[in-house]
């Protein structure tokens, strides 16, 4: 039986994707129907943004199991390039946004495909912020030499998290860049 | 309405259950009462639903006979009295065959029940729409009801005509559902179910009504403050009624010189830009339709009667019979009013 | 305390002596508990506060409709008074009711010393209790648009875009909107919290088949919850957008479709009662066998049927929506869905009823209510079937058929069980009885008053009469049922307030209640009562469903006949 953080988090992923899956429902359901204004033709697939995200999904896995066999410098470099990589994931999509301000004229109250954008991307974004906070806290610790091997199963509940939020991109860049276009 | 043969017994033991539910209908025979019963159904779809309803009613009656008189057995007969003995009564943990055929039989019992009722769905909701039906556009807004029939050139609010339908001379009115504002729902439960009116969702409902007479509903979907008094009139008219009401509203307005000051204050105050009366120059389309006023029995939805002092009260403050009313105190003297008053009534 | 190796019989706290210092400590340790038992009585003691608020809310719509085209309250405010009672119900009286019940017992239950995050426990309390009194500060926070408060009048579903910012200009939408939210991340951290504890906090030898069946409703309930209050914050969230950020989800000039509301509305909003009845049906499975004398008949099929329940309810929401234009085939979908999740409720009922049968029943106060329960269940289960079938829907939806049918359910079926559990767990959580005396005035007069209203509200929504309205024309024929219905809310409200007194006189004056008053069989009752902060001084360990029968009956004990 998972412990009963795994257990926590696993349900706490549950309740987020039911979130998701209604602005990902709301987003589908708007796809072609805004009455004017930009359309997601304007959008070009962050590719460069995505592959860094999905990365740092693999940067946390070889710290997860850095910290499981106690090595700390290797986990608290991992950890780092991690943030780092959700760092530049998260500059991408400013600079997108901006694009998308104030060159294309889009912004949540433009149209149906503006609202439904900003608050799909938004949500995800959100995500990716509360993520590196947590993210970030752990690294503090770590650099203060507080973080050890036992802490590892906390450190794989925490890391769960992370990967969600690196899958969700998945579901949400699909949607929006590939099948929405 | 023709039956499967299947559910004519059906229908011949579920009489005992009608009596029962008519039971109530006396208290509404008393002519103070107007009557909005589920069960007295008028049209076709309501009469489908009527008796899918009796149908359904069986069923769950059934059940809860069988059912309601094994909870007061058990509970009676296995309750515990002085002199029981003193251990514990056999523990019966469960039984495999007994547990099946309960679960088979309610299966059964839904799989009946479901194919009845999707054949209903089917019948009312795919009905066909014979080209020679009459239309009309139902328009919901807060808090009054719009009546348009677009092949007519009617336009009327709160109060609708509708020809009478008989199966020798089947004459069917199909409405379509639109909404200006926020969600309504129209109910007129002897002549159907209610649909909804939702914006951006036109839907689409019909009836064929088998009597004469006038049936009373009104909107089933919250829709703000006064949604309790956006009531609905539905006239069935005899073919010679229907004749006589088209005719008169395709009419332009009365256009009576006596009034001419109360026209005077209507035509240039702001009533102009809510309201329309036809062949003049008030056009307004946010409020009803008042070309044919007199034609109808009550004002405001049906908030109060059509009278000249109801109709004096309400242009002096709409908030009095219905607080919330969206339209605003017009701000004009009594003689004013007065003036506007002897205008509209003579809009017949 | 903390070194003794055996249960220490008594009350939870030290003798209190008195003095102002003593009670600010006392008070204190409430503020800041993190143990499950005292959290799972704030939850119960603030949900009590509620049911008595938004009784009295209903209490004036009711007079309200016992007088035809009248108006003792103005339209606004009445509106107010049925959407703060729905609300209030079901976020501030149900939910925490239930799970305030199942934070108290489902450690006890396992054999646990507290839940596994009692941290979390404490934030998910204090978060739903601060919702809910934002939601009660709308009434008095801010003039208002007629100077009647703000406290939210769209009715407690909240459609749009009657919320839109237009056509609700005032705040009443947002405290809404907000307050739920904020409650809903306190439901959510008491759903996590017992699903980790049902899944990794179980004492030795207590395998999933081996746990009480209140224990396996409130896992369901709580995995069932984390798809259910999610749809509706999220709902919640694009409506806020709508409002404020100029957004256009709900937006019909924009293309928008407020049909997207009410999805998401019932995506939530049918899930829900499912998390309102599943503890209910877990405290009849405590309470029936208990009091019949014999172990519940069929616990893998109850489990499963719950389990089919908790899955099902997911794929039945648009019967809510019947009326609002969907096709054939998916009114016909939904048909199918609900009336297939209706077999479950029914197989339950037999399993019940199989209980009774055979046993030796003592009728004392839980057990009157829970055959009630049994009958005013089956009731309900008809009418939800009544209302399954479209077309009949399509006059019965939004009359007051309809209310009758769901109030059967959340006071016929929920609250008579939640009166039930208070009946029997009260001694173990207090260490004294209820009074029975008290009790059965309670419950009589309770059953009266519910039956006065809720079977004659079934006839005037038959008769055409629909719901959310403030008044009625006078020549509908409405008024004689109305009054019926009134007077027996009263009667209600009467048999509620000798409740509350029961649970105050009963506190003092109830008889001495020791560990296991009812002879009963879960873990709960080898405790003391009340059980002690650690709940256990030993790690229990057990050999069957119920592990008191095996100490009891020692030469017939229930492994034997386990599987």
């Amino acid at each position: 039986m998972p412990s009963r953080g795994m257990v926590a988090m696993i349900c706490l992923i549950i309740g987020e994707a039911a979130i998701f899956s209604m602005f990902i429902l709301a987003y589908i359901y708007y796809t072609g129907r805004s009455l004017s204004g930009p359309t997601p033709a304007i959008l070009s697939a962050p590719v460069f943004n995505t592959i860094c995200l999905l990365s740092s999904s693999f940067t946390i896995v070889f710290a997860e199991r850095a910290i499981d066999r106690g090595k700390m410098r290797t986990f608290g470099v991992l950890w780092a390039i991690t943030i780092g990589l959700g760092l530049e994931f998260l500059a991408g999509t400013a600079k997108e946004w901006y694009e998308l301000i104030y060159h294309d004229g889009l912004t949540v109250s433009t149209n149906l495909f503006g609202t439904t954008f900003y608050s799909l991307v938004g949500l995800h974004a959100t995500h990716v912020i509360l993520g590196m906070i947590m993210l970030s806290v752990v690294l503090v610790l770590t650099l203060q030499g507080r973080v050890n091997q036992s802490h590892s199963e906390r450190i794989k509940v925490l890391a769960l998290y992370w990967h969600f939020v690196d899958w969700v991109w998945v579901a949400v860049f699909t949607v929006v860049y590939l099948v929405g276009k | 309405m023709q039956l499967k043969s299947g559910a004519r017994p059906i229908r011949s033991c579920v009489f005992l259950i009608v009596g029962l539910f008519l039971a109530v209908t006396p208290l509404l025979a008393d002519s103070r009462f107007v009557s909005s019963n589920t069960f007295l159904p008028e049209t076709t779809p309501a009469r489908d639903i009527y008796y899918l309803a009796l149908f359904a009613l069986t069923i769950t009656g059934c059940l809860f006979v069988v059912v309601g008189s094994l909870i007061f057995y058990a509970a009676f007969k296995y309750r515990a009295r002085k002199g029981d003995p003193e251990n514990e009564p056999a523990q019966v943990y469960g039984s495999a065959q007994v547990e099946l055929a309960w679960t088979i039989i309610p299966v059964i019992i839904i799989v009946v029940l479901f194919l009845t009722t999707a054949r209903i769905i089917y019948a009312i909701q795919n009905a066909p729409v014979p080209s020679s039906a009459l239309k009309v556009t139902v328009i919901g807004h807060q808090f009054w009801w719009e009546f348009r029939y677009p092949e007519l050139g009617i336009v009327t609010a709160n109060e609708m005509h509708v020809p009478l339908s008989t199966s020798e001379q089947p004459d069917p009115t199909f409405l379509r559902l639109l909404s200006a504002d926020v969600d309504h729902s129209f109910w007129v439960p002897e002549l159907g179910g209610k649909t909804d009116l939702i914006p951006n969702h036109p839907n689409e409902m019909w009836m064929d009504p088998q009597k004469a007479g006038v049936y009373y509903g009104q909107c089933a979907q919250f829709c703000g403050l006064e949604h309790s008094k956006m009531l609905i009139r539905v006239y069935v008219d005899t073919p010679a009624q229907w004749a006589a009401w088209v005719h008169d509203q395709k009419q332009p307005a009365v256009d009576d010189p006596k009034v001419a000051a109360g026209r005077q204050i209507f035509e240039t105050q702001a009533c102009v830009s809510c309201h329309a009366v036809k062949g003049t120059s008030a056009k307004g389309t946010y409020g009803p339709d008042l070309t044919h006023l007199m034609s109808r029995a009550t004002i405001a939805a049906g908030a109060a009667d059509n009278t000249p002092a109801n109709l004096f009260a309400w242009i002096k403050d709409p908030q009095t019979f219905k607080p919330g009313a969206n339209m605003p105190a017009m701000q004009l003297s009594d003689q004013q009013i007065e003036d506007v008053v002897a205008y509209l009534t003579t809009l017949h | 305390m903390a070194d003794q190796t055996f249960p220490v019989p008594g009350p939870l706290e030290t003798e209190r002596t008195g003095g102002n210092a003593a009670f600010l400590e006392w008070m204190h340790s409430w503020i800041v508990t993190v143990d499950h038992k005292k959290l799972g009585i704030l939850y119960i003691a603030y949900a009590l506060l509620f049911m008595v608020v938004g009784g009295a809310e209903i209490l004036v719509v009711r007079i309200q409709l016992a007088l035809p085209w009248s108006g003792i309250v103005s339209p606004g405010v009445y509106n107010q008074l049925f959407t703060m009672h729905g609300t209030t119900m079901v976020f501030l009286m149900g939910m925490p009711i239930l799970f305030g019940m199942g934070n108290y017992l489902v450690p006890l239950m396992i054999g646990a010393r507290d839940m596994a995050f009692p941290r979390l426990n404490a934030l998910s309390f204090w978060l739903t209790a601060f919702g809910g009194f934002m939601l009660y500060f709308s009434y008095i926070g801010g003039f208002g648009l007629y100077g009647m408060g703000n406290a939210p009048d769209v009715g407690w579903f909240a459609y749009a875009p009657l919320t839109s910012l237009k056509i609700s200009p005032g705040h009443n939408t947002d405290y809404w909107a907000l307050s739920l939210i904020v409650a809903g991340f306190g439901t959510l951290g008491t759903a996590i919290n017992i699903v980790a504890t049902v899944i990794s906090m179980r004492c030795k030898g207590m395998t999933l088949t081996r746990m009480p069946l209140f224990v396996w409703l409130m896992f369901i309930t709580s995995a069932l919850t984390l798809v259910t209050i999610t749809p509706l914050t999220a709902a919640q969230i694009m409506l806020e957008i709508d409002r404020y950020l100029g957004g256009h989800f709900f937006d019909a000039a924009a293309g928008g479709a407020p049909l997207l509301w009410i999805h998401l509305f019932w995506i939530f909003g049918h899930p829900e009662v499912y998390v309102l009845v599943l503890p209910a049906f877990g405290v009849a499975n405590e309470v029936i066998p208990v009091f019949s004398r014999k172990a519940i008949f069929g616990y893998s099929a109850m489990v499963m049927a719950s389990v089919g329940i908790g899955f099902v309810s997911l794929s039945v929401w648009a019967h809510h929506m019947f009326t609002v234009g969907m096709s054939a085939f998916s009114n016909s979908f939904f048909v199918l869905s609900t009336e297939v999740v209706g077999i479950f409720t029914g197989i339950k009922i037999f399993n019940w009823i199989a209980t009774m049968w055979g046993g030796r029943i003592q009728f004392r106060v839980p057990m009157l209510f829970c055959t009630a329960f049994l009958f005013q269940m089956l009731i309900a289960g008809l009418t939800g079937i009544m209302l399954s079938v479209a077309p009949w829907d399509w006059q019965l939806h939004n009359s007051y058929f309809l209310i009758a049918h769901f109030h059967y359910v959340l006071l016929g079926a929920i609250v008579t069980c939640v009166f039930a559990a208070f009946y029997y767990w009260y001694p173990k959580a207090i260490g004294r009885m209820m009074s029975e005396r008290l009790g059965k005035w309670h419950f009589w007069l309770f059953l009266l008053g519910f039956h006065m209203t809720f079977d004659i509200m079934h006839i005037v929504g038959l008769d055409g009469m629909p719901r959310s309205i403030y008044t009625y024309p006078a020549d509908r024929g409405w008024l004689w049922m109305n009054v019926i219905i009134t007077i027996g809310a009263f009667i209600q409200a009467i048999a509620v307030l000798i409740f509350v007194w029961n649970l105050i006189w009963s506190a003092r004056h109830g008889e001495i209640a020791g560990n296991d008053p009812w002879d009963a069989w879960t873990l709960e009752w080898a405790s003391p009562s009340p059980p002690p902060a650690y709940n256990f001084a030993i790690e229990p360990v057990v050999r069957s469903r119920r592990p008191l029968w095996d100490i009891k009956h020692p030469n017939d004990p229930d492994w034997k006949y386990e599987p």
